[in-house]
Formats: structure tokens, C-alpha cells, sequence
């Protein structure tokens, strides 16, 4: 091992409740950013759940739509129009909606109802766990999530229920499907769907649309545009990002997020400055021998980075296996937190950046010190 | 006697400001030459210090000219003046100034670290010179294992281990008793035996007289006389010289 970094970790583990109390900083400070920015890419991905698992070339919503749950609606009939457009290989109408779903004692609890034409397979739900998704296409049936089942009052497959004052039979289960609003989901047949939103039958809510294969998207997507008015045609990526956006920054719970991130990364910078700062202080005799023995100030300042990069890695693998604790018990959670492999890089990065930083105070400490000192004691 | 390795000419270092100020160096002229060890000698706040420090391009003279190895300090930064006292200067401190945290080979190891001398031969060197301060089993002691005149020795053993041409000594023996002070005096003379070498030692202790080839006195800032003592300690009573010829 290099002298330098023998140096610097000697000096870090020296004082050994110092040590703690830095890596505890750092652990606290990066726990909180990764628990923070987890909850970020959990919400970014549940928001877009049903764009992502949708099979759709081209999203047809009305103009001004700030996400899949967004209630504005479109005229039923552009159905046929759209079906009339060159490269145009299918239109699946969605019907989305509110509704009441009434719960065995009578009392009422809101239900998120999602419709498609099941015929077409373009917006099916997943994860099923028990039942079958062909039998969605029978009037009155539903899928739901089993997370729900005691929150709805039910048992299982083919529980009844009354959904705005429809019969409605559980004919597939699924698991995983959370809604980040907490309003559970429900998949249903689109006739059924508009009874129990009390949508209209000559609206619709968006418009799947399937190219023809070997059709030019960004060219159906502006003929589109141009031969119907008053509507948005976007790719799934254009509205999972609308969304993503409308939900995170619209409504500020992703500044929230990232506020309390920042918030992490202030506090484990102070600490580790605070700490550095000492520790730097304490050998301050011994940096100025150094300096006196003609050692370029480079050494010195790289056996205080070694110190605040060893803080940095120490602090961060702890902190990685605390935020995969957190990880694994909130994976069946209503807000799961999501710490990708860019994530964890990200983090990791952002931790030394964090130390490094830290250590500015000290070096600068280390620039005013002056050699003689060592020759006055 | 050989050529001066270190020259001072009307050097002067007035520190503090305002009503603090301080004329602690007046005009002081010296040179130190190669193969003889300089004992400095004068009462508290005579300059004694503030002299190792300009000699040591620790810091530099309100007027007058340094020349280390014939290389003017004037006009240095702190990164140059540091480029010399790596390349000619090996210090010695009064409270040795070891580091606690690593072995005395450790110690003496960094001396060539910061010097960008690394790896075997570095290691080497270290146990060779630690076996002439006669510390060879002391190798993997840390500093609060090892007594203040094995700790002083292991001080010298990383002034000497990159064998700079100047050796500069402050009050190294002010906190060891008379035999360890001899000891380390003793390895200091050998130091300086040889022609491009020399050592100056600032001490309060008369008794260090007897390892000088001269002595400087300073008083109030200026070197007040010169001598060269009568009954110096022959070259066969000092140690093998633990720099190479």
C-alpha cells in the first residue's frame, strides 16, 4: 500500500469515535439520498405503469392531457377517422375513470377503473396470479389487484361486487399493480367501464393506435396531428414523460423528493467537513513537519482526499447494504423504492463527490498552516 | 573544509506588524561549509530560530541573500523554497515530530516518499539507515513505543535517510538526558564528515561545544563571535558516517 494512503487511513482510524461519528453522518446523509431518490424512480416508474405495459405505437389523447390518468376526453367517433388514416393498423379506445366500489358493510371506497377493447390485447392487465384474461371479455367482469383484496373486501376470484351500483365479478387477480394515488386499479371491459365511470358512450378517454408494420411512426404521428384537431398524438415515451413530469414536478412531490435529497447531501458534506476539519487540525503539526521536510503541498492535500475518499467508500458500502435493506421491505409497498444500477453508481459517485468536498475546508486549513511552527515547539 | 553549502549575506527578518514588530535577524552574514558541524548558540530569543528558519528556506529574509548549494532563495515561492529543502535539507526538531501513527520505519520511509523515492530500494535504505542509528530492531515500533532518545534517533535516521547535503539540528538534544544527548550528538558529528556535508545544530547546551568544528554565537538578532573549540571529540570516537561517501 502507498505510504500516502497508509498515512491516511492510520490518521482516519486514530481516533476511532471521530471515525464513528463521520461514518454514521455519511451513512444517515446517504441512506437519506438514496431512500430519497429510490422513492423518485419508484414514483417516475409507477406513474407510467399502464403507458409502459400498454402495446401502443401512438397515444391519441385530447389536447392538453397532463397524464394516463388525466380525466379529459375525446369524441368516440374519431375512432373511425383515425381507423381511415394511411399506415393506421388498429384504434383501441381506453376508458379510464373514478369510480365507487361498495364494500361489504355498504360503505363506499373509490376504485381507479381502466378499459380497453380486450379483443385487441393492447392494455391488458399482468401478473396474473389466478383466473384468466380472455374472461374480461364477458360484461361485468373485473381484475384486480389481490394487494387490494382486504381493502376492498373481498376474498378472491370470483368474489361479487357492486361497483356504482353494477354487479361486477373478480374473473382474473393480479399482483404488483399499485396505484400511487392508493385508489386501487381495476381493469375492466370498456362497456362495463363506462357504466361504472358514468362515462358517456360517445367518449372515450385516449385512443391507442397500432402502425401498420414497416409504417413511418414520427410520419402517421404528423399526419395525425394534421387531419384531426383539438387532440395530442404522442409516443409512449412522449407520455410517459408528460406524465412522469405532471406527476413529480406538477404536483411538487418530486421537488419534495429531491429536496430532501439535497437536504441528505448538505448534511453528510457538513459532517464529514466538520470531522475532516478536526481531524486535519489535530495533525496539523504533522502536515507542517511534512511541509518542513519539503514535501509539495500535492501530498499533503492527497493524504487528506485519500482520507475523505477511504470516508466516502467505508460510509457508502454500509450505506448501500442499509438502502438494500430498505429496498427488499418495501417492494411490495404502495410506494416502492427503486435504486437502479445507474442509481447506485450515481450515489456512489455523489458520495465522493460529497467527501471531497468536505475535505476543501481542511486543505484550505492546511494552506494557511505555516512550516516554522514546527521549529516553536 | 570544502566549498560553503549555505551562505547568508546581510541577512535581515523583521517579523510582526505594527507595534508588535520585530527585529528578530540583523545583518547576519554566515556561511556553512562542507564537512564541519556549526553549533548555533545564543539565550532565548536571540534568533536562533528565526536564523534555522531562513537557513532552512522556511522563511524568507525582509533583506539579505541565502544560497543554498550556490541556489539563491530569493524571488522562491513556497513551492520552490519546499523544492529545496527537499533536494539539500535533512531537519531535525527539537520534539522530533515523528508520526504517530506509523512505525519508525514508517517514519523514515516518508522522508523518501514525499521525495518520490519508493519501493524496495526505499525500503532498503531505510533498514540501512536505521541500523546506523542502531534502531534496526525497532523497525516496526511505533513512536510512543520507543524511548525520547530512540525516538530522536529515528528523527535523525529521517533528516539523513535521502542524504541531503545540509543537515539543520534544533536543539535536537533539549529533551534527552546527557547520555542519549551525546548519542545523538555523536551521530550528527559523523554526519558531517564528510567534505560536501554539513550540519548546524542550534542548541542552548554548552557541553555540545565539544562536537563542533565551530561555534557561532547570536545575541539580539546578530552573530556576536565565531570559535573554534579546543578540545573537539576525535573522528574515532564518532559512529561509521551513516550518509555514503
Amino acid at each position: 500500500m502507498p505510504l500516502v494512503l497508509t498515512l491516511a487511513s492510520r490518521n482516519l482510524f486514530q481516533d476511532r469515535l471521530r471515525f464513528a461519528a463521520t461514518l454514521t453522518g455519511i451513512v444517515f446523509s446517504v441512506v437519506l439520498v438514496m431512500v430519497q431518490l429510490g422513492l423518485y424512480a419508484g414514483f417516475g416508474r409507477m406513474v407510467t405503469t399502464m403507458i409502459d405495459h400498454a402495446s401502443a405505437d401512438l397515444w391519441v389523447v385530447a389536447k392538453g392531457t397532463t397524464s394516463f390518468e388525466d380525466l379529459s376526453l375525446l369524441d368516440a367517433n374519431l375512432e373511425k377517422r383515425l381507423t381511415a388514416i394511411r399506415d393506421v393498423a388498429s384504434v383501441d379506445p381506453v376508458v379510464i375513470g373514478f369510480s365507487n366500489w361498495r364494500l361489504p358493510g355498504g360503505a363506499m371506497t373509490p376504485v381507479f377503473v381502466v378499459a380497453s377493447d380486450f379483443r385487441q390485447n393492447d392494455l391488458l392487465p399482468w401478473n396474473i396470479v389466478a383466473g384468466k384474461v380472455d374472461d374480461l371479455k364477458q360484461r361485468g367482469t373485473i381484475a384486480a389487484d389481490k394487494t387490494y383484496f382486504q381493502r376492498l373486501g373481498v376474498s378472491g376470484l370470483g368474489a361479487s361486487v357492486e361497483i356504482r351500483g353494477y354487479p361486477a365479478k373478480i374473473v382474473a387477480v393480479t399482483e404488483g399493480i399499485r396505484s400511487f394515488t392508493t385508489t386501487p386499479y381495476i381493469f375492466a371491459d370498456l362497456a362495463s367501464a363506462r357504466a361504472y365511470t358514468g362515462l358517456p358512450p360517445a367518449s372515450v378517454s385516449h385512443f391507442i393506435v397500432r402502425l401498420k408494420p414497416g409504417a413511418d411512426r414520427d410520419r402517421l404521428k404528423q399526419d395525425i396531428q394534421s387531419a384531426i384537431s383539438g387532440v395530442e398524438v404522442l409516443t409512449p415515451q412522449e407520455f410517459a414523460n408528460r406524465s412522469r413530469s405532471f406527476w413529480l414536478f406538477g404536483t411538487g412531490a418530486g421537488a419534495a423528493l429531491f429536496a430532501g435529497a439535497l437536504l441528505g447531501v448538505i448534511v453528510g458534506t457538513i459532517i464529514v467537513a466538520q470531522t475532516l476539519y478536526s481531524s486535519t487540525k489535530d495533525h496539523l503539526y504533522e502536515f507542517a513537519t511534512l511541509r518542513a521536510i519539503g514535501c509539495a503541498k500535492s501530498y499533503i492535500y492527497r493524504v487528506i482526499l485519500y482520507q475523505a475518499v477511504l470516508n466516502a467508500v467505508i460510509g457508502y458500502t454500509i450505506a448501500a447494504a442499509v438502502g438494500l435493506i430498505v429496498v427488499a421491505l418495501t417492494a411490495t409497498s404502495a410506494l416502492p423504492i427503486v435504486i437502479s444500477k445507474n442509481l447506485i453508481g450515481g450515489i456512489f459517485l455523489l458520495t465522493l463527490v460529497m467527501c471531497v468536498v468536505s475535505a476543501l475546508a481542511a486543505i484550505g486549513r492546511t494552506i494557511r498552516m505555516d512550516p516554522v511552527m514546527v521549529l516553536s515547539r | 573544509m570544502s566549498e560553503a553549502l549555505v551562505t547568508a549575506t546581510g541577512v535581515t527578518s523583521v517579523l510582526g506588524t505594527g507595534a508588535a514588530q520585530v527585529r528578530a535577524l540583523n545583518n547576519v552574514s554566515l556561511s556553512l561549509n562542507g564537512g564541519e558541524l556549526v553549533v548555533l548558540m545564543g539565550p532565548s530569543g536571540s534568533g536562533k530560530t528565526t536564523l534555522l528558519s531562513v537557513l532552512g528556506c522556511m522563511l524568507t529574509p525582509t533583506e539579505g541573500n541565502v544560497h543554498i548549494c550556490g541556489l539563491s532563495t530569493a524571488g522562491a515561492d513556497a513551492e520552490e523554497l519546499a523544492a529545496i529543502r527537499r533536494r539539500f535539507i535533512g531537519f531535525v526538531f527539537q520534539s522530533y515530530h515523528l508520526f504517530p501513527t506509523l512505525t519508525a520505519a514508517e517514519n523514515i520511509q516518508l522522508a523518501l516518499d514525499v521525495r518520490k523515492q519508493r519501493g524496495r530500494k526505499a525500503r532498503a535504505r531505510t533498514a540501512e539507515v536505521l541500523k546506523t542509528v542502531g534502531l534496526n530492531h525497532k523497525a516496526r515500533a511505533f513512536p510512543r513505543e520507543l524511548s525520547g532518545g530512540e525516538q530522536q534517533r529515528v528523527a535523525i535516521a529521517r533528516a539523513i535517510v535521502a542524504e541531503p547535503a545540509i543537515i539543520l539540528a534544533d536543539e535536537p538534544t533539549a529533551a534527552l538526558d546527557g547520555t542519549n544527548g551525546q548519542a545523538v550528538m555523536k551521530i550528527l558529528a559523523s554526519v558531517a564528515r564528510v567534505p560536501h556535508r554539513a550540519v548546524l545544530v542550534v542548541t542552548h547546551d554548552t557541553r555540545l561545544t565539544n562536537f563542533a568544528d565551530r561555534v557561532l554565537y547570536i545575541e539580539d538578532g546578530r552573530i556576536t563571535g565565531e570559535e573554534r573549540p579546543r578540545s573537539k571529540i576525535g573522528l574515532e570516537e564518532l559512529p561509521a558516517n551513516p550518509l555514503r561517501a
